[in-house]
């Protein structure tokens, strides 16, 4: 999949609030490419920039936030820089989004049909009817059962899981090229999650739109991604295809993340934690920001390490990586790791 | 949504009674209005002649019983100084008081939405900060002295507005109204601001607060992401949203800007209900300050009610029958 043009290439990408307690380095140099279909999961704890991330791709950041730097190029056209009269053509057509709480999502005093049907209509002259018509279709897409009563409703008609289905129905509207979806299933029960993961699946092969999938849930990247970007204080510290991350984690961040998460094999035995807090983008240590908080870490730390190429698809930010697991640990690890993110999405 | 009126029209009776009372008997401890009609040369004859001419000789609950009896049939009694109905007298002056609060509503509106709007969306600029800063006056400064001053500049400096009166005024459907003729429009413009000022304030301050709590909202960076244009976000999705507390406190605002437009009235001679209330007062002419505040209650008993109602049309969440108290 990687062969083929990516649709959104992002590079160097840095986003910056400057707030009266200094700046705020909330993404700094993030890069990544995403081809046609694909869906890249984008994994990191709280504050660690992914939120901002899926903004600046559309846009959307708020003073006291900037752009500040890099490049996002959507089908090979360069958006950083453009009017925010482009930015508004472009955001719900070629790029949309999909929010992480529901039940905030949908204006609470507008009924569903309004709200859809000013999608379309803001970006082509379509008819009142056929952009009705549309709406009708793109809910029937995502599985809401008699669309057309429900055009009518309000949002607080619909349970949360259906909430989600309408926005991700509004997401869809105008068939955008790249879909960033906001932990939209954080907010939702397991089944639920389970169903919407199914049907999202399920559309990005139909259609062929590629989706930025920004979580902390590993299980559902596993089951969900084709890559993963593992991001920590505003950097990728760790990407590659999304089945050799999960199984051999290179970076002690992401070990410790993988290591962090339940497993059948590993019954009984107490989970790994990754000591200390998410630091504040405030106050970041010179050199790694992962370094105070790894037990890997030496005198080398106190320098930035780059993001080196680390054999098939992958990269990894790190000065002490944990070494590729041999053969036999890889298909151990592998399938249980690929088992959980499978039943649970 | 019957269910719901009904229990409401009920309530509103309970209200009505309860007013009825504590009106009627607070009226008799202050001061004794035989005071009033009697002059020093009537000898004790004639004094109990008049006390009797006003039906005040009987005890108080027996003159009480006379009034709510004939109030269920509409009549409020008569004046002690006109000699009419005092209901008459009350909605004789009530169009004049009305097309008064209606045009300050107006003004609270069309001046208070826009400014309020304004300030919410830039709530950093030194135009939102002087909105700002003008409202806290709105608010703080005495209605009547705002009133005296604008007589003041307008009327007596500049000499632009007339100060006293309704001015011309043409009938509509048998009611006397200013604002079709341009000397009443002329007339209205001072009291109508002046009544309206607080009004004003109070609507900028609660769009502002509303404009900055919704923009906040994830709906709107949702609709944002959807590519819609400014226009659309703010008047369609912003203002659908603060138009809710806005109604709701205009709604109950409307009553009292009816029941407090006496000092605006005073000042401007305005021929409306206060004015004939403070008339009324100075004289002790009971049953018409009785039924002045009758009829305040039933204003304000209806007012709430439509802006229930109203409201449930707003905020789709709303659905009267649902709610159970």
């Amino acid at each position: 999949m990687s062969q083929t043009p990516p649709v959104l290439q992002v590079e160097d990408l840095r986003t910056h609030f400057f707030t009266r307690a200094g700046v705020a380095r909330a993404v700094d140099g993030v890069s990544f490419s995403l081809g046609r279909g694909e869906v890249m999961g984008l994994v990191g704890e709280s504050g660690s920039g992914k939120t901002v991330t899926g903004f600046s791709l559309l846009g959307l950041v708020d003073p006291p936030g900037r752009i500040v730097g890099g490049s996002i190029r959507l089908g090979g056209e360069e958006l950083i820089g453009r009017s925010e009269r482009d930015w508004q053509a472009l955001r719900g057509t070629r790029i949309a989004m999909i929010f992480q709480d529901p039940m905030m999502t949908l204006n609470p005093v507008l009924r569903i049909d309004t709200q859809m049907i000013e999608a379309i209509r803001a970006h082509a002259p379509v008819s009142e009817a056929d952009a009705r018509e549309r709406a009708r279709a793109a809910l029937a897409r995502v599985g809401i059962p008699s669309p057309d009563e429900r055009l009518a409703a309000y949002p607080h008609q619909f349970s949360g899981g259906m909430r989600q289905r309408v926005a991700i129905a509004i997401a869809l509207l105008n068939e955008p090229d790249v879909i960033v979806a906001d932990e939209p299933t954080t907010a939702l029960d397991v089944t639920i999650q389970a169903q919407i993961l199914y049907e999202v699946r399920k559309l990005c092969a139909e259609t062929g739109m590629a989706m930025i999938w920004i979580t902390h849930d590993l299980a559902v990247v596993g089951g969900l991604a084709d890559k993963v970007a593992v991001m920590y204080a505003g950097r990728i510290v760790e990407e590659g295809p999304v089945d050799a991350v999960l199984d051999g984690p290179l970076h002690p961040y992401t070990h410790g993340l993988v290591g962090s998460v339940p497993s059948q094999n590993r019954r009984g035995q107490k989970l790994t934690q990754i000591p200390g807090m998410a630091p504040s983008l405030l106050s970041l240590p010179p050199g790694c920001s992962f370094a105070p908080r790894c037990a890997r870490a030496d005198g080398a730390c106190t320098a930035m390490p780059d993001l080196v190429a680390a054999g098939g698809d992958r990269a990894m930010r790190c000065h002490h990586p944990h070494q590729p697991p041999g053969e036999t640990a890889v298909r151990a690890t592998g399938e249980v790791a690929g088992e959980t993110g499978r039943a649970r999405a | 949504m019957s269910v719901f009126i009904l229990r409401r029209l009920m309530q509103s009776a309970l209200v009505m009674v309860a007013m009825a009372a504590i009106v009627f008997f607070g009226m008799h401890l202050v001061g004794d209005p035989v005071d009033m009609f009697v002059s020093p040369d009537m000898d004790q004859a004639d004094i109990e002649q008049v006390v009797r001419a006003l039906g005040l000789d009987r005890p108080i609950l027996e003159q009480f019983w006379a009034f709510v009896t004939s109030a269920l049939q509409g009549d409020l009694g008569q004046s002690f100084v006109f000699g009419q109905p005092a209901l008459g007298l009350i909605l004789e002056r009530m169009p004049a008081t009305l097309e008064l609060a209606f045009i300050a509503l107006l003004m609270a509106i069309v001046f208070g939405i826009p400014l309020g709007l304004y300030a919410g969306l830039k709530p950093d600029s030194p135009v939102s900060r002087t909105i700002m800063a003008g409202s806290i006056l709105g608010f703080s400064l005495p209605t009547f002295w705002v009133g005296i001053m604008l007589i003041m500049v307008f009327a007596v400096m500049l000499g632009w507005l007339p100060s006293t009166g309704r001015g011309e005024t043409v009938d509509v459907l048998g009611v006397p109204v200013s604002f079709l003729t341009l000397d009443g429009l002329r007339h209205l413009i001072l009291p109508a601001f002046n009544l309206a000022l607080l009004k004003i304030s109070l609507v900028i301050r609660l769009t502002r607060a509303g404009t900055r709590e919704v923009m906040l909202q994830d709906y709107i960076k949702f609709a944002r992401a959807k590519g819609l244009g400014r226009g659309r976000i703010v008047g369609v999705h912003v203002m659908k949203n603060i138009l809710i507390p806005v109604v709701t406190v205009l709604g109950l605002e409307f009553g009292s800007l009816i029941a407090f437009s006496v000092v605006t009235e005073t000042i401007f001679a305005w021929p409306g209900m206060g004015k004939l209330l403070i008339e009324s007062i100075q004289q002790l002419d009971r049953p018409v300050i009785v039924a002045y505040l009758m009829m305040i209650v039933f204003l304000f008993v209806v007012i709430n009610l439509v802006v229930d109602v109203l409201y449930s049309i707003l905020d789709p969440r709303v659905r009267l029958g649902d709610r159970g108290a």
